[in-house]
């Protein structure tokens, strides 16, 4: 059997560790452009601060791909899938029994006038962005990252470690406004002045001029370095040339399997299930990458891993060491849903239900045991069934005894 | 696997285990300095919820299929394919606490990185199982729920 | 204004402390004291029991429990026991309460007995080499014996229930002890060969696997008392008296009857039981005969009838009376004998001191032949496996402990049994309390306490040149007196060292 995957992100490594637990002989080949080994995305802005170097950026332990037996096409890319083969940019031709898309994302890039060919106009969704912005970013440069969601703080951030002047400007009425409410927003912007980062919000950079950016507003901030971090679009353009189906994203089943039952998709570039609001939408989230990987993996090599029941926003990032957590409805549409918000200095924790349900939280600054709070949107679990007021402190204490101990065993559970 | 399983029939909320997981994540080793004076302070890895009449240790439960090993954007938190315990290696853990969000126990700790237990790797019983008063931990081969 | 004095001073060494709070945590009776807003650890000594379940779960072995060092002006006549002892009643009017045993300081009579040892003649035996006896059989036995000419038994032999080593535990009931500890002898008693005593408490559910190891009593409250309670047991023991408080009936507050409790008891949930001094049916010797045929007839027969009294100062004639009812077992009680809760001048003033009643009982049945008609059984604070060997030597078949196996499950004799506090499980019924007992720890504690002692038994019998247990009841030959007046000598039935 031959395995192709095309991506060596979250998915497609998880993808590729997958198959090989399934399947000990077939051939497995990764292709990327990229020329490194798979690391976490998420880790180059603390690249770009130091902290991580870039020997520490692998995934994965030096010796995978050969524990794995995985070919590796590194630094090309796949240019075409025609008639069970993907044809690389070199013009070779790798034949797959199974594929598996993992393309992930591509940066968006906004219509503001002179970025095209402009040296000093970077995006950040790569390691080699990462570099390059590095090397390009003095300590008195004056940057301005046009967009304030996930990407674009996290590169404020990281930049802050080695430049003096970094301006973000978000078209919302607040920061992370694709994950967290108003009020949660403006903790994490308030932080982020503190710390040094300029912060602007219900604005947009219309222009650039290498030594300007012109806001919507008429307002001109000095700039000579400009990170386009407004968003990320699913990379389908390799899903198109093979004719499968694309909606948001590839569209596949809860196996993973696309239109063509000999390709698969995961990760970034798949439409998801979001269980929270029951929307299909691509959720470009690590986790959700790694499970996908793990699903599509095991069913190409006819394993039966439990099928994906869908997804849903999550996210854990640190900004200046203030912890955001956030899951999925953190800021509901309609007044269906009822909210409750604690807050006490920075500490920010809002809880969104519905139904008796918890449908999604905020949490700024108070990360401890978090994850039980996630279990009860996942699971769905009804509210009334626990003791105690979760929105204080939440501990597994608030279950049932049959539920504790059923989840810290008694060496019943077997 | 040889997994901590918690009898909250006979936990009594002395939180020894605590103590006793904090001193064997300690450099010195010693109970009194890693309370007292060690610099960073130990950071124990599990917690003891409840009061005097219902209370329970929480352990990492070494999942088969954990979600903080899939949430983990580093990886530095890794399942051990040999002996399957869970460890986060925190020379690598950047600190998002991905992992603390993604735990449906609640059994990571959060700090400036993640902490969770690693069973104290290679001994051949848990700090906090060797020193139970009263055995409300036990330390045998069983499964997990996720 | 609180006029007593703390008996006991708590001492924390501030270098070793890691506040960590299981102090605070674990002590019932709350000397241990955190401060909400700084972290500091304090203690309330004038609650402190000296029950040590702090010094002991301390992880850094930071506490000291010492004596006051506070002190009332000394007088041997006016001690400060008797000082603060009227300081209690002058606040409460009532009668005061303790647990356990009779702590003054009477003769010890174990501790002016002597053991023989055999030299150049007859030889000792070394039990690791040599086969050992120690296993007995406890039940009336018969004046002769006849064969058939098969050489099978034509006599009818009474029930006898056999026991491995000669030590049962006593009497404790479920409610007087949490169903843990009750529990933990159970499973003692079952590793060891051995029984225990369900006390008047009825048998819970969760006893069930140990019945073919209970003492089922019937006592003046009848609690728990049924056709089923008295098929399950192996021997039926009607409980007269008890050695901590004779005289007295029992009383186990409302407070104390939960749900379990009452289920196993069957009395209402939160109702005082109340166990009358007397049986109100046993007025003579008579009666206790009618309710002693009453049980074995009930039972068809199956077991033998134990009888239980304290020993008091006509002992020796009421044992003989129990032989005379048919009992097949008699049980001495002694004044040193533990008890859950008693008042405190019964218990240290009432009952004589086990060693003589059991001496004065053995001899009183032999000199009317009925001491092959029962059991003996001697009762009240054996200490040690050198106390059960004279025991045994005084007269005893078999012996009952109690507080040494309640010792061995963490008990450290602070006498707190009666407030239902008890911060090491045993005497309580408080859930957070009790589950600091595990049965499975304790049990295994209980029955090493066993285990070794049988071994010293052993030891010692081999000492003594002898190599079966039978051999040595009685034997007061293997008995020296030492410090002791003719009179004592008498009684005891034993010479003096040297003679």
């Amino acid at each position: 059997m031959k395995y192709v995957i095309i991506g060596n992100g979250a998915a497609g490594i998880s993808a590729a560790g997958a198959i090989r637990k399934h399947d000990k002989k077939g051939s497995i080949t990764v292709i990327s452009d990229e020329p490194y080994a798979a690391y976490g995305r998420p880790l180059i802005s603390y690249f770009i601060k130091g902290t991580v170097t870039q020997d520490k950026m692998p995934y994965k332990s030096p010796s995978f791909y050969e524990d794995y037996r995985i070919k590796t096409v590194f630094g090309q890319s796949a240019e075409k899938i025609e008639s069970g083969s993907v044809v690389l940019n070199s013009g070779q031709r790798v034949e797959f029994d199974k594929l598996l898309i993992a393309t992930g994302s591509l940066p968006f890039i906004p219509p503001i006038s002179g970025l095209s060919g402009n040296p000093n106009v970077f995006t950040f969704l790569k390691l080699d962005d990462a570099i390059a912005l590095k090397k390009a970013v003095k300590r008195d440069s004056r940057v301005v990252i046009v967009g304030g969601g996930l990407i674009g703080l996290k590169a404020a951030e990281g930049l802050h470690a080695i430049c003096d002047n970094i301006t973000v400007v978000e078209l919302a009425d607040r920061v992370l406004a694709a994950v967290i409410d108003k009020q949660g927003g403006d903790i994490v912007s308030d932080h982020l002045e503190k710390n040094g980062i300029k912060c602007i919000t219900g604005n947009s950079v219309e222009a650039f001029n290498n030594n300007e950016a012109i806001l919507k507003n008429g307002e001109a901030v000095g700039c000579d370095i400009l990170v386009v971090a407004v968003g990320v679009r699913p990379n389908v353009r390799l899903a198109e040339s093979a004719g499968i189906s694309i909606n948001k994203g590839i569209v596949t089943n809860e196996n993973m399997q696309t239109s063509n039952p000999d390709i698969y998709a995961a990760g970034d570039c798949v439409e998801s299930f979001d269980i929270t609001d029951g929307s299909k939408r691509i959720l470009a989230l690590w986790p959700n990458a790694v499970r996908q990987g793990i699903i599509a993996g095991s069913h190409m090599a006819g394993g039966a891993e439990p099928a994906e029941k869908g997804t849903m926003p999550l996210n854990s990032v640190g900004f200046f060491s203030l912890n955001v957590m956030t899951c999925g409805i953190t800021d509901p549409r309609d007044n269906s849903y009822e909210t409750i918000i604690k807050t006490e200095g920075q500490k920010y924790k809002k809880f969104v239900i519905k139904d008796d349900v918890l449908r999604g939280f905020v949490l700024v600054d108070s990360p401890h045991r978090a994850g039980l709070y996630t279990a009860l949107v996942r699971d769905k679990k009804p509210l009334s069934s626990l003791s105690g007021d979760i929105t204080e402190e939440m501990g597994l204490i608030n279950f049932s005894k049959d539920e504790i101990k059923k989840k810290i065993g008694g060496g019943e559970i077997q | 696997m040889k997994r901590i399983y918690a009898r909250e029939q006979y936990c009594i909320n002395c939180r020894l285990c605590e103590c006793f997981c904090k001193t064997a994540h300690s450099v010195s080793k010693d109970i009194i300095k890693a309370h007292k004076t060690e610099k960073p302070e130990p950071v124990s890895r599990l917690f003891v919820e409840g009061d005097n009449m219902l209370s329970f240790a929480v352990n990492c439960r070494h999942c088969d299929k954990p979600a903080c090993v899939e949430a983990c954007i580093t990886g530095a938190m890794v399942k051990d394919p040999e002996t399957g315990i869970v460890i986060n290696n925190s020379e690598r853990c950047v600190g998002c606490l991905s992992c603390v969000l993604a735990c449906p126990y609640g059994a990571v700790k959060a700090g400036n990185i993640a902490y969770k237990c690693d069973l104290c790797r290679g001994e051949e019983m848990p700090a906090c199982v060797k020193n139970c008063p009263n055995r409300a931990l036990i330390y045998i081969e069983g499964g997990s729920e996720r | 204004m609180n006029f007593l004095n703390p008996e006991f001073q708590i001492i924390r060494d501030k270098d070793r402390c890691i506040k960590c709070g299981a102090c605070v945590r674990q002590c019932s009776y709350e000397v241990h004291v955190s401060d909400k807003d700084t972290g500091e650890l304090y203690t309330n000594d004038i609650n402190c029991v000296a029950c040590h379940r702090c010094t002991s779960i301390c992880p850094t072995r930071t506490l000291t429990v010492k004596k006051n060092e506070s002190v009332y002006r000394e007088s041997a006549n006016w001690t400060s026991d008797y000082i603060n002892q009227i300081f209690r009643q002058a606040e409460t009017g009532g009668v005061l309460l303790s647990g356990m045993s009779n702590p003054q300081p009477y003769p010890i009579y174990w501790d002016k007995i002597l053991l023989n040892a055999s030299q150049v003649t007859n030889p000792s035996i070394d039990p690791l080499r040599e086969p050992m006896e120690t296993r007995t059989y406890i039940g009336a036995k018969p004046d002769k014996i006849e064969f058939d000419s098969n050489g099978k038994l034509k006599t009818k032999m009474p029930p006898q229930v056999k026991l491995e080593m000669p030590i049962m535990f006593s009497a404790m009931s479920f409610g007087s002890i949490s169903l843990n500890a009750q529990k933990s002898l159970a499973a003692a008693a079952q590793q060891c060969g051995t029984l225990f005593n369900t006390g008047e408490g009825g048998l819970h559910e969760e006893l069930m696997p140990y019945k073919d190891c209970a003492i089922v009593q019937v006592a003046s409250g009848r609690f728990g008392v049924s056709k089923e309670y008295l098929d399950m047991g192996r021997i039926i023991e009607i409980k007269i008296g008890q050695g901590a408080k004779p005289g007295i009936g029992g009383h186990l507050p409302g407070e104390k009857i939960n749900e379990d409790v009452s289920k196993t008891r069957m009395i209402p949930i939160g109702t005082d039981a109340i166990s009358p001094a007397p049986h109100h049916d046993i007025y003579s010797i008579e009666d206790l005969r009618q309710l002693v045929y009453s049980l074995k007839e009930a039972t068809n027969y199956q077991k033998p009838v134990s009888v239980k009294i304290a020993a008091v100062h006509n002992s020796a004639a009421i044992a003989s009376g129990i032989a005379r009812a048919g009992a097949d077992i008699i049980v001495l009680d002694g004044f040193r004998g533990g008890t859950g809760a008693a008042p405190v001048r019964i218990r240290d003033n009432v009952g004589i001191p086990i060693e003589l009643a059991l001496a004065a009982v053995d001899e009183r049945l032999r000199s009317e032949s009925l001491r092959s008609k029962v059991s003996l059984i001697a009762a009240g604070s054996f200490r040690n496996s050198a106390d059960v060997v004279k025991g045994i030597a005084l007269g005893a078949d078999a012996v009952y402990i109690a507080s040494a196996a309640l010792i061995a499950m963490g008990c450290h004799m602070c006498r707190q049994c009666h407030t239902g506090k008890c911060n090491w499980g045993i005497a309580t019924q408080r859930s957070d309390l009790v589950k600091r007992l595990n049965p499975e720890i304790m049990s295994q504690r209980a029955a090493n306490l066993l285990t070794a002692w049988n071994h010293e038994i052993k030891e010692m019998l081999g000492g003594m040149g002898i190599n079966s247990i039978d051999s040595l009841r009685g034997n007061r030959l293997m008995l020296r007196g030492i410090g002791l007046s003719q009179k004592e000598l008498d009684i005891l039935g034993i010479k003096h060292a040297g003679e």
